[in-house]
């Protein structure tokens, strides 16, 4: 019960967070579509530290 | 050429996309068998053991099972071989012996020794014992575990794509001898080699020393993305959904990045210069737990977390056609299955692609922050 509970916390933050970093990738992008490629690079890196993380979480929780 | 790239690369797309639907003939195949067997009902539970079933390793490789008209259960599969360390030393037999038993009620005997297969796992029993007896958390009380080297489901898979690799790419590099532009399937792997040594390994490691880490770059990104996509078709491999497998490259990418650090890469992690001393310590502390612990961690969690969730839903997906056959209808419960599963397939496909994509890129950049010269940074 109490880990399913902090799951659904995990993946709300996680969520969050995902939503931040896509959501100013993309204004980025449409501020320079110059630099869309450095962006998006940049972008999955940090995505993925953050998918690391709460996979992580999801993992020491279960 | 750009055109023949982009033809090249939907063709690989839809012909993978094809390959995995036909998964989907196979696994509905076995379910409405395993849910005719012997009157059982509880479908929850069974697809629950049957998705657990497939992620973890196991040693005969069944491709499918069904119950023929004389009621006699029929396993569709190849045996592999069982190789163990035992208090006798080594033995090894098929695994064709314990007949697809998974619960210790078949006993094998070798060189005086019993065993017994529970739940994917081999046990010896004790010297007087004749069955296997379990306590109340079903765990075996007169035998134990012992040191398996048995080519299992998943080493089995690592071999067969190893060879597979191989073989593609010794034709890719024979045929630069001859010629400057490369025919056949190698026209398919030149350019995402030359994606991963130009867009992952140069840009990431640097200019000078990018060269020396990209056969390792190389090596990982085609062996976790071929193993990805092989997880998605009906031989149900779940080879990079194997915490040991993601260890074990997450440990290589460990070793990598350690050995090669510079001085300035171990004095910054060590005796962080322009900080007080009272605070080096303790920056010292966690510099090598992100170093040595939280980096390859997280490499490893995030391959195996992904691809296993990957195939749960998409097993889950199939189930979907059974557990709510009562209420939409044997059609209906089956096209919803169908569409679900084929979409989420074609996003399996995508994230196999991505994750051998990070775990090169992420692996790349570990590099390339061992390597780097400090001289100019801080």
């Amino acid at each position: 019960m109490y880990n399913m509970i902090g799951a659904g916390l995990i993946v709300i933050g996680a969520g969050i967070g995902l939503g931040q970093i896509g959501g100013k990738a993309m204004e980025g992008i449409a501020r320079q579509p110059e630099a869309t490629g450095k962006i998006q690079t940049a972008m999955i890196i940090i995505a993925a530290l953050l998918e690391g993380l709460a996979f992580g979480a999801l993992f020491l929780g279960k | 050429m750009k055109i023949a790239q982009k033809t090249i690369k939907f063709l690989t797309i839809t012909a993978i996309a094809l390959f995995t639907t036909a998964s989907f003939a196979v696994n509905s195949d076995q379910k409405h068998d395993t849910e005719n067997d012997g009157g059982r009902v509880n479908t929850k539970n069974e697809v629950d053991a049957y998705i657990l079933h497939h992620i973890k390793d196991s040693h005969d490789f069944s491709l499918w099972s069904y119950t023929n008209d004389a009621g006699e259960r029929k396993h569709v599969g190849f045996p592999l071989p069982i190789i163990i360390w035992t208090t006798e030393g080594l033995v090894t037999f098929m695994s064709s012996e314990f007949h697809h038993n998974d619960d210790g009620h078949v006993i094998v005997e070798k060189k005086g020794l019993k065993f017994a297969k529970i739940h994917s796992k081999i046990y010896e029993l004790d010297q007087e014992a004749t069955t296997v007896s379990f306590d109340a958390d079903h765990h075996a009380t007169n035998a134990h575990k012992v040191l398996d080297f048995s080519i299992t489901k998943s080493v089995f898979g690592i071999i067969l794509i190893g060879l597979l690799l191989l073989f593609w790419f010794s034709r890719l590099a024979k045929q630069y001898k001859t010629k400057q532009v490369p025919t056949g399937f190698a026209r398919v792997l030149e350019p995402l080699v030359l994606y991963v040594r130009d867009e992952i390994a140069r840009p990431n490691i640097g200019d000078k020393h990018y060269r020396r880490f990209t056969g390792y770059l190389l090596t990982v990104f085609f062996f976790i993305w071929v193993l990805n996509l092989a997880g998605l078709t009906p031989l149900g491999f779940n080879v990079t959904g194997q915490l040991a497998v993601t260890a074990c490259l997450a440990i290589f990418t460990l070793i990598i990045y350690s050995a090669s650090g510079t001085k300035g890469y171990w004095m910054h992690m060590l005796w962080m210069p322009g900080v007080p001393i009272l605070i080096r310590p303790i920056l010292a502390i966690i510099e090598l737990a992100g170093a040595l612990i939280i980096k390859p961690f997280s490499l490893l969690v995030r391959l195996f977390a992904n691809i296993s969730a990957g195939h749960i839903v998409v097993m889950s997906l199939i189930a979907i056609m059974f557990t709510l056959k009562e209420s939409l209808g044997v059609v209906g419960a089956t096209g919803l299955s169908f569409v679900l599963s084929f979409f989420i397939l074609l996003i399996e496909v995508l994230v196999a692609f991505l994750q051998a994509y990070i775990f090169t890129m992420l692996s790349a950049l570990f590099i390339g922050m061992a390597v780097d010269d400090h001289a100019e940074a801080h």
